[in-house]
């Protein structure tokens, strides 16, 4: 019983973290209608920012002051976003206004390739830490309930406690902001938002900015859990089955689909991978999406697409 | 038009340039040893491959500022492949055309794609702790080389290790091992003798495998806390090392129990980690981190002090650079060895250096001349043993730094040999290739 509750908070708590990496692909979706392939190279460069400027600040203050390079490296790293949110809007998007919706999609694809070349580049490609003191050891709690207790990976709760937080932050955000509005607006018609004077490039560049803090965010957490290095960019695989399971344009669909895909894809590799010899854990998280598209196309939480004809 | 005769008088000029550039370079390929040198210095396992890659091109840089190979300077040209297979494959079929006589695929993946290809191309493959198993067998593998060690004698040691910390082979029976490995051949090679150790020995084969890269591994290390194995091998590369070793310290299992192969006991595969890998042991395919040893101090002294280094200064000594540099040593000591047969001074094809590999006959003598003292141990090759050393060491990081912490293992020949014989048989049936006589081994 102990292992089968250890089981299904491990996937709760990654499912939270992979609902943090959906929740960049929904945001922009949802602002401009735009599948964003870049979302893993944004986890990446915004994880290698915060490694770097952090160290070198950190080295620069003579080791004294974690805490402050930590600050500085964090804020080093929101300007990397913010200078890719601009620039992907005035180079890339705003010559493709309108455009079909693959078209734009295959821009997000050049746009990763670009940002992961280019942050490797300046940053480097070796692997780097991102310490902000998160605890590393597990603790063992309910040994008095179950035998042998339960064991809680406490920097898995930490990170997952503040993926929740960020994701309710920006549920309000969309749903009660006059900039959330405005973004939706966006979303829904290009034309019809600029016609009552939604500006739309500063509206991409704020989602834009919006996307890069999420990643900012996943990427110091991810970051911390397993060193920056290029592999963070596979974090984006493992969120599209939760956007396809969740909804592309829902944020309580990428919570609600990044909780059942981790316990789902926890629970196959434990009590069915060792029937089929294992390692199933990726792959079975997209049959789970595969099964769900079946029934609803447009995902748990996902808007019915009804084209009038 | 004054634009148009501007950009024709460019386009000539460029031509002209071109050709002049290409000839001086077809030139210099005929005076010059040619290495193609596949890399990852991208992408997921990029961490792992710039140092090795390093270390490779650093060597060769040394032996030209020591003069080349008997005053043969050598070449070389970098091709990136991110640890990919089908784009391995390019790169060998791009480089093969440029006067490649030595191929390091630095993929077990890829050797396999390359198994076939290198006897119609006459390119010896060297393989040095990795690629296939069998292919130790010369006298079918003609053209591979997996010199120093392979999978199967790093399974083989890793269970002589386990069974010595127990306290000896009989200790082994009701014990049990589980293997966390990366779901690919590389990471599926050393089953078969794990498993022949364990009907051997009486102990429980537990197999984990993990997706590429290996990022999530939350659900494997949970069994792990279930079923309380009394040992993890760890066959992995890249991010696949650092997150299972993370992976061990979040659910509560001791990293002295952990024991990875030569591809998981480097820098990189601990440096995230720092104090929480401490205790962690890996095989070291014989050498380990070697900032003190006499070729690194050469290497400092005539090519990274002139400012042509490849890669960090810092870096140099370590133990993926030692790997790539002890790489690249092999395939220059199998030219020199190639050109005490057919002629001192001479560029060298193919065949040529596939001789000088299966020859190759480095005692300890020639080792400290060129800087190995301690480092490692001879090599010697020959027809039916294209392995030519089965010797590996254990070394367990302390926190900050890999030390030793085992004396010297030698591969079981009595268990590896005939399972070398019997799947190159097979192979040799499969493909139809005829197994080389003691006649055909003596030309």
């Amino acid at each position: 019983m102990g292992f089968f509750i250890e089981t299904m908070l491990g996937g709760l708590m990654t499912g939270m973290l992979y609902s943090l990496v959906a929740l960049g692909f929904v945001l922009i979706f949802k602002a401009s209608g735009v599948f964003n392939f870049a979302q893993g190279a944004m986890v990446l460069v915004a994880a290698l920012a915060m490694a770097r400027f952090s160290e070198w600040s950190n080295a620069a203050l003579g080791g004294d002051s974690l805490f402050l390079a930590n600050v500085i490296g964090i804020i080093g790293a929101g300007a990397v976003m913010f200078l890719v949110a601009w620039a992907v809007e005035r180079f890339v998007l705003r010559k493709l206004v309108n455009q079909e919706g693959a078209t734009l999609l295959m821009v997000t694809l050049g746009i990763a390739y670009v940002l992961e070349g280019l942050g490797q580049t300046f940053f480097g490609s070796e692997i780097y830490s991102i310490n902000v003191g998160m605890p590393k050891d597990p603790v063992i709690m309910f040994e008095g309930l179950i035998e042998g207790g339960v064991m809680i990976n406490k920097e898995d709760f930490i990170a997952a406690a503040l993926a929740a937080v960020l994701v309710g932050g920006l549920t309000v955000f969309f749903q009660k902001t006059a900039i959330g509005r405005a973004l939706r607006a966006v979303a829904d018609d290009h034309q019809a938002a600029q016609s009552v004077g939604i500006p739309l490039n500063k509206t991409w560049v704020i989602v834009w900015c919006v996307a890069g803090l999420v990643a900012l965010v996943a990427g110091i957490i991810w970051g911390s859990k397993m060193g920056v290095q290029f592999s963070l960019v596979t974090v984006a695989l493992r969120a599209l089955p939760v956007v396809i399971l969740g909804g592309l344009t829902s944020v309580p669909g990428a919570i609600v689909g990044g909780l059942i895909i981790g316990v789902g894809e926890k629970l196959s590799e434990v009590y069915l991978g060792p029937m089929v010899g294992g390692g199933i854990e990726i792959w079975f998280a997209y049959v789970m999406a595969l099964i769900v598209l079946l029934f609803r196309p447009q995902g748990l939480f996902g808007e019915k697409i009804i084209n009038r004809v | 038009m004054k634009f148009r005769t501007l950009a024709l008088a460019a386009a000539i000029a460029s031509v002209g340039l071109s050709s002049a550039t290409f000839s001086t370079a077809a030139q210099a390929q005929a005076q010059e040893q040619f290495f193609p040198v596949l890399v990852y210095r991208t992408g997921a396992y990029a961490a792992n491959g710039n140092p090795w890659a390093n270390g490779y091109v650093d060597y060769l840089k040394l032996i030209n500022a020591q003069g080349g190979i008997n005053g043969v300077k050598l070449s070389y040209e970098e091709c990136e492949f991110g640890y990919a297979t089908d784009r391995g494959v390019e790169c060998y079929e791009r480089l093969k055309g440029k006067g490649a006589t030595v191929f390091q695929p630095l993929s077990t993946g890829v050797t396999f794609a390359l198994t076939d290809k290198a006897p119609v191309d006459k390119i010896p493959l060297i393989t040095a702790g990795y690629g296939r198993s069998e292919s130790q067998d010369g006298s079918v593998f003609t053209w591979n080389f997996p010199l120093l060690g392979t999978y199967w004698v790093g399974a083989d040691v890793a269970i002589q290790h386990v069974a010595k910390q127990l306290g000896g082979l009989d200790k082994l029976k009701g014990k049990k091992i589980a293997l966390v490995y990366h779901d690919s051949p590389f990471g599926k090679e050393p089953i078969p003798v794990l498993q022949e150790r364990a009907k051997m020995h009486g102990f429980d084969l537990q197999l984990l495998p993990v997706a590429h890269p290996g990022v999530e591994q939350k659900a494997t290390w949970l069994q792990i806390r279930r079923d309380r194995p009394d040992q993890v091998l760890l066959w992995g590369w890249g991010v696949m090392n650092s997150t299972a070793i993370k992976e061990a310290q979040a659910t509560g299992y001791p990293r002295e129990k952990m024991l990875g192969i030569w591809w998981a006991g480097a820098e990189p595969d601990v440096k995230d980690v720092g104090a929480g890998a401490k205790g962690y042991s890996a095989l070291a395919l014989q050498h380990g981190a070697e900032p003190n040893s006499k070729v690194v101090k050469d290497m400092l002294a005539m090519v990274h002090d002139k400012g042509q280094g490849t890669g960090p200064k810092d870096e140099v000594g370590s133990v993926l650079y030692m790997r790539g540099l002890i790489s690249a040593m092999l395939g220059v000591e199998g030219v020199r060895q190639a050109q005490e047969r057919y002629g001192k001074g001479k560029v060298m094809t193919g065949e040529q250096v596939r001789w000088g590999l299966e020859n190759l006959n480095l005692d300890q003598g020639k080792l400290d001349a060129m800087g190995f003292a301690g480092v490692m141990r001879p090599v010697q090759t020959s027809c039916t043993d294209h392995m030519g050393s089965s010797w590996v060491r254990v070394h367990t990081w302390d926190g900050s730094k890999w030390a030793f912490s085992s004396d010297w293992y030698q591969a079981d020949d009595k268990v590896l040999r005939p399972m070398v014989l019997e799947a190159a048989s097979k192979y040799a049936t499969e493909k139809g290739v005829q197994r080389r006589t003691a006649e055909q081994c003596a030309q």
